[in-house]
């Protein structure tokens, strides 16, 4: 208990009759990534935006760095850093003008914090651009410069409302590393996400929210025995077919619907070949074939019972 | 630590002006380019009794104060809007600093902009006969309501939706000083029009310093124009500050 950066127990948010947060209780131990994970519309922002002071809750008790929220909502928020869903950066100011500004409003910084606007530069890669107006920066960049504001004074717990939605992938890794990086400096960081590997990347605790509930909580590895792991997929042309292959692949399970076979594999070439052979030696042959791996939609429908589309808002 | 925040705030507006062209044209040279357009164009068609220019200068003072009150609603909207004013709320930031930063600025870019807009007048051939006293007076009217519209601007620019709405919203206060005695005498208005610029709060403002101008102080429309003031400011800045607490 004395260790958890974050304490949520029973947070309820509605806005005016629509119900958006229904009573969730986690605990993130400091020096931990947890990860919110859910789709849009479950909640996430919410979330992000009461722990952070933004907002009032109408429900619960709430520790956050070990002050409560709606009580010391002053000395919260000295204690932490706060990166939104869309960089808030100041666009006609340059990238380190951004990060002057930081300094200059936290009233952790002593001095006159070049020394640590400069560093931020060189830590993301920044300082050839740090001349250049924030307006002309792509979006990785404002994302980068949108974090290295939000270090600025060294908190110690750091909220990151999706921080990589609409990233490509290199810039993606990009910020899993940086984030690597802060957790091992000591930080804390709660991180919301659509995507199930960027929890299973960086999160030590997982919580899977949904509609304002949270359906399932804890390690990757213990959400994963949870939800079907790879598997291939077979599809075939007709009901015969997908019988015949059905008597040869015990292991499969069947969707008479979509006429198709789900066989449990690890997704390498070798149990591929394998399946094939198999196939081949009862001169069976699917009119489709596709390697599984698990993804939100996966985790949603065997935690939940239904996918993400029908509660995407 | 003994870094202020509102002046950390007013610097950030500051460079937001200055590297704005959009916002300094619509700020100092509108009202400077309204004001040759009057005098030269329209001047000899409006008899006043006193010479065009010596009518109308006070009238665009007010107008310059209006003027820039369009840049000051978009930049606080697009600060609401692009999650700075988030930003800043999270930070353990004076919670009063944001918006003062803002009202501030938007006072010292009318000041520039009307000290502009005199210096052009002189050159045109304005020739008030107020004392140092009286153009004090006017210093003062200036800087009054300026920080009223200032505030009434600032809650308009964090309740509208995007920065094109916030910028919409400024434009009644635009158009307002030609709905008054600015450009002409009330009296010379149709009915309806002329009790409408008789009793809005810009004729009493523009009077006062038409008065002190001429070295012939209104105290009548000075109390009323400083009471529409002060009321002003005051609703624009209940209206802001709760607008800030609330919007996420």
């Amino acid at each position: 208990m004395t260790a958890a950066a974050i304490a949520v127990s029973g947070l309820r948010k509605a806005y005016k009759d629509k119900v958006v947060l229904d009573g969730i209780d986690f605990e993130v131990r400091a020096g931990t990534v947890f990860s919110l994970l859910g789709p849009n519309g479950a909640g996430k922002t919410t979330t992000v935006n009461v722990l952070t002071t933004l907002m009032k809750a109408d429900g619960g008790t709430i520790r956050v760095a070990g002050h409560d929220i709606a009580t010391e909502a002053k000395a919260v928020r000295a204690a932490i850093g706060v990166t939104g869903q869309f960089a808030a950066v100041d666009e006609l100011l340059t990238g380190q003008e951004n990060l002057q500004l930081m300094a200059d409003l936290n009233r952790a910084v002593t001095g006159d914090g070049k020394r640590i606007v400069a560093d931020l530069l060189e830590r993301f890669e920044l300082t050839a651009a740090a001349g250049k107006p924030a307006a002309t920066y792509s979006g990785g960049m404002r994302r980068k410069l949108d974090l290295a504001m939000t270090l600025v004074g060294n908190p110690q717990i750091i909220f990151l409302d999706e921080p990589t939605t609409g990233l490509d992938p290199r810039s993606r890794r990009t910020m899993w590393e940086i984030i690597r990086g802060l957790v091992a400096d000591g930080v804390t960081v709660f991180l919301t996400t659509q995507y199930l590997e960027e929890a299973d990347q960086l999160a030590d605790r997982i919580a899977v929210l949904d509609a304002g509930r949270l359906v399932a909580q804890g390690t990757a590895d213990e959400l994963k025995r949870q939800i079907p792991g790879t598997h291939i997929r077979l599809r075939f042309s007709t009901a015969a077919e997908l019988d015949a292959a059905a008597r040869v692949l015990t292991d499969a399970t069947r969707d008479d619907e979509a006429l198709a076979l789900r066989v449990p594999s690890d997704g390498g070439t070798k149990s591929l070949r394998a399946l094939l052979d198999r196939l081949d030696e009862y001169s069976l042959s699917a009119e489709e074939c596709s390697v599984h791996t698990p993804d939100l939609d996966d985790v949603f429908l065997a935690l939940t019972g239904h996918t993400t589309e029908v509660d995407a808002k | 630590m003994s870094k202020s925040h509102a002046l950390v705030m007013l610097r950030r507006n500051f460079k937001h002006i200055a590297r704005n062209p959009t916002s300094v044209f619509n700020a100092v040279l509108m009202p400077i380019i309204i004001m040759l357009m009057f005098v030269y164009m329209f001047g000899d068609a409006f008899s006043v009794g006193v010479d065009y220019i010596d009518y109308a200068t006070p009238g665009l003072i007010l107008l310059a104060v209006c003027y820039g009150l369009g840049g000051t609603a978009t930049a606080v909207n697009s600060d609401m809007t692009k999650g700075i004013i988030n930003r800043f709320k999270v930070m353990d930031v004076s919670r009063g600093a944001v918006l003062t930063g803002h009202v501030i600025a938007s006072v010292l870019t009318n000041v520039i902009a009307i000290a502009a807009l005199v210096g052009v007048a002189f050159a045109l051939g304005f020739s008030p006969a107020a004392n140092l006293a009286q153009w004090l007076g006017v210093a003062g009217m200036v800087v009054l309501l300026g920080f009223a519209a200032g505030w009434l601007t600032v809650a308009l620019g964090l309740s509208a939706k995007s920065p094109e709405t916030a910028g919409m919203a400024a434009v009644p206060l635009v158009m307002l000083p030609f709905f008054s005695s600015a450009i002409v005498p009330a009296e010379k208005m149709g009915p309806g029009l002329r009790q409408f610029a008789e009793y809005q709060p810009f004729t009493p403002i523009i009077e006062t310093m038409r008065g002190l101008l001429n070295g012939t102080p209104d105290t009548t429309a000075t109390i009323v124009a400083v009471s529409w003031c002060a009321a002003i400011a005051l609703a624009g800045y209940l209206w802001a500050s709760s607008t800030f607490k609330k919007r996420a």
